[in-house]
């Protein structure tokens, strides 16, 4: 019998209670989708898909930072791939681009620096969106910079952090969610130590979790056995990568690079300590510090329901304009763009769902 | 390929303005290079276009060209413009007789890089059994192009009682393809600049025309050809749903695709079911022919690694589903814009 198949019927088996787990990160969330997870679960036990989309949380001011920057001729804008279509105010990076401004899409940091490199007589600004898995490499990027005597690199910063994410969604009074997958390829950079005190504060358990089916069904079938025996703790599905202490180089770039701020998330709102910035000792990477850029509040599309979304506190289909005005070609909110979003993948894997059964 | 070929312009190394003006470069440039290399009876009378007979009812496919590497593992520019029309020909159910080439050129383009892509053109026009019979050159500003961008239309004769069209497609066929799904876009990204990694994987560029004589050999009653060119696989099943309103459930396991390919989409966030590819068919039969149909592609050199994918029923009109690799059912849906990498 295939491995699936075998976890699927531990699952229903041991299955007394119904349960709401959030899986925090949203590769799972896209291999939940892209794989139908929920067919394999037993239908007391509920998904709830949380706010781990960088794309999706980073805050529609930075967007229309970033696209200020993009938009000015001494600058050549450099991002990863599905940053560029989210959604600013006004405008997104694709019309920029598609406008005459110089935007880059790199597949790391490291090739923002080296562009850096060959255009002495530029700019260049790297978009460092991402949770502490891509956080490393971007803080490498700076380090890398400086070893090089760089001064046209610069970060415009937009780290977020998972752990006060899930401390900000626990502390909600309209919480339901029961246990959490934590994001393995975060904890394989921080370890999971951080996580044992939130087990305790909220009584939730946690289970670290990879990215396969097979990862994934692991972690909810080890969720459940913790919610039904009543047991709070942090469980290592993903141990064949994640150690309790983490990638310590990675973290050594990380502290020497970045200082935890307090962070605006995109739908949510500001949650404290929960981003990185660059520290003093880096400001000249800083490309906030380096072309002054003021903060501008904007009104998000008042349609749009990604907050809530992005919580778990309602699913992507019971927003009025999901499908309708907003779709991934036209999206008004952040989580209809990255695959990753709650609200892209609930479009393309499950939208019509019940037409086909 | 005779890629050693010496170049038979030796007085401008690059392409100037005056090769696309219409005077004597541009005529050196015709009878040097292109009567040389594509010359036929057809071409060789340098008329404003192509007088012919075809008999029966005709097909015409156009396409244009602006790959970017020009050339790439696997092939180049060339290639894929003759290609690329042929196919599209022949997935009308045509067997590709006559192609145009319309070449745009960007000043300063190299002369020795024209030479190997027409020479290449020649060669997949040959191997296709298709002739070159009208043409035309013209020459942008260096910066209004970019190197080089072609066009051509192909026609072809459709044989007595062949009859293709996604309309065609039907609840019972059973969905064939000719071998390993993504290897031209995977190639393609490989060597874009910014992009490069190590990889063997090739362009599967090819012309099909022989591989659908070969399907047409077992039974004339094929429903629907396609090519899963740009959108990929997931695209041009969608394509077929939608227009003949019927449901298609594929099998993930059942798809080829090389472990090579694979690993590269997983590293760069890509479905390979989204990917371009420049040698592979699409083919809808009744059921009852399936399997012969599947022998005859496997016995052919373009169709070694062809499989049954899937299956048209009724159930979830226009509507793409696939049984994943681990027995859960979703839907493939149709992209939305160009893919684009996730961040982790």
């Amino acid at each position: 019998m295939n491995l699936v198949k075998k976890i699927s019927e531990e699952i229903h088996k041991i299955s007394q209670h119904p349960w709401v787990i959030m899986e925090i990160c949203g590769g799972q969330t896209h291999s939940i989708m892209k794989y139908n997870i929920e067919e394999f679960l037993p239908e007391g036990i509920r998904l709830v898909h949380g706010p781990g989309c960088p794309v999706c949380v980073t805050p529609l001011e930075l967007i229309d930072k970033a696209i200020h920057l993009a938009s000015r001729d001494d600058v050549i804008f450099t991002s990863f791939g599905d940053m560029l279509r989210v959604p600013g105010s006004e405008s997104d990076l694709l019309r920029v681009k598609a406008e005459g401004g110089d935007v880059r899409m790199v597949y790391s940091p490291l090739d923002a620096v080296r562009i850096a490199e060959e255009n002495p007589e530029k700019k260049i600004v790297f978009f460092a969106v991402g949770f502490e898995t891509t956080a490393p490499a971007n803080a490498f990027s700076v380090l890398e910079a400086k070893r090089r005597n760089l001064k046209n690199y610069s970060l415009l910063s937009s780290h977020v952090l998972v752990p006060p994410a899930i401390r900000a969604i626990l502390s909600s009074p309209d919480s339901s969610i029961q246990a959490f997958l934590a994001a393995g390829h975060v904890c394989t950079v921080m370890g999971y130590e951080e996580y044992i005190p939130i087990t305790r504060e909220f009584n939730v358990p946690i289970v670290i979790t990879g990215f396969e089916p097979v990862d994934i069904l692991q972690g909810i079938l080890a969720s459940i056995k913790l919610l039904e025996k009543g047991k709070v703790q942090v469980d290592n599905q993903y141990s064949r990568v994640v150690t309790l202490k983490g990638n310590q180089a990675a973290q050594g770039a990380l502290k020497e690079v970045f200082k935890v701020i307090d962070r605006k998330w995109r739908g949510i709102g500001n949650i404290p300590q929960s981003g990185f910035a660059l520290t003093d000792n880096y400001s000249e990477f800083d490309a906030e510090k380096i072309f002054r850029l003021e903060s501008i509040e904007k009104m998000e599309s008042p349609l749009c329901i990604a907050g809530e979304v992005l919580q778990g506190m309602k699913e992507p289909p019971e927003c009025p304009a999901f499908g309708k005005e907003c779709s991934p070609e036209n999206p008004l909110g952040a989580p209809m763009v990255s695959s990753e979003g709650a609200c892209a993948a609930y479009f393309h894997y499950k939208k019509r769902v019940t037409k086909m059964n | 390929m005779n890629i050693s070929c010496p170049v038979p312009i030796t007085n401008y190394d690059k392409i100037t303005l005056a090769h696309g003006g219409g005077g004597s470069l541009s005529n050196q440039l015709i009878e040097k290079m292109f009567l040389k290399e594509l010359g036929n009876t057809y071409l060789n009378e340098a008329h404003d276009g192509a007088i012919f007979n075809l008999p029966g009812k005709l097909a015409i496919s156009t396409d244009s060209f602006v790959v970017n590497p020009i050339f790439f593992p696997g092939g180049n520019i060339g290639d894929l413009a003759v290609h690329g029309t042929v196919n599209d020909v022949v997935c009308c159910g045509a067997i590709p007789k006559f192609l145009s080439l319309a070449l745009i050129l960007e000043e300063g383009f190299l002369m020795k890089e024209l030479w190997l892509i027409i020479q290449t053109i020649g060669k997949a026009a040959r191997e296709a059994g298709v002739q070159i019979i009208t043409g035309d050159t013209k020459v942008v500003d260096k910066g209004k192009g970019d190197k080089i961008f072609i066009n051509t239309t192909g026609i072809g004769t459709i044989p007595e009682g062949i009859n293709i069209s996604p309309a065609n497609c039907s609840p019972g066929d059973l969905i064939l393809i000719n071998g390993n799904i993504a290897d031209h876009g995977v190639a393609i990204m490989s060597s874009r600049e910014g992009l490069e990694f190590e990889t063997s994987i090739q362009s599967d560029t090819a012309a099909l025309n022989d591989l659908a004589g070969s399907i047409f050999s077992v039974t004339k009653e094929i429903h629907v050809l396609r090519d899963p060119t740009r959108g990929g696989l997931a695209s041009s099943l969608n394509e077929i749903a939608k227009s003949s309103g019927t449901g298609i459930e594929i099998s993930e396991k059942r798809i080829p695709i090389l472990e090579e390919v694979k690993g590269a989409c997983e590293i760069l966030g890509l479905d390979p079911l989204y990917i371009a590819n420049e040698g592979k068919m699409l083919v809808f039969v009744p059921e009852k022919y399936g399997d012969a149909v599947l022998e005859a592609m496997k016995a052919h050199p373009r169709g070694k690694e062809s499989a049954i994918i899937g299956q048209v029923d009724s159930q979830s009109p226009g509507i793409v589903r696939m049984k994943t690799g681990i027995g859960s059912t979703r839907i493939v849906d149709m992209i939305s814009g160009e893919q684009l990498p996730r961040i982790c």
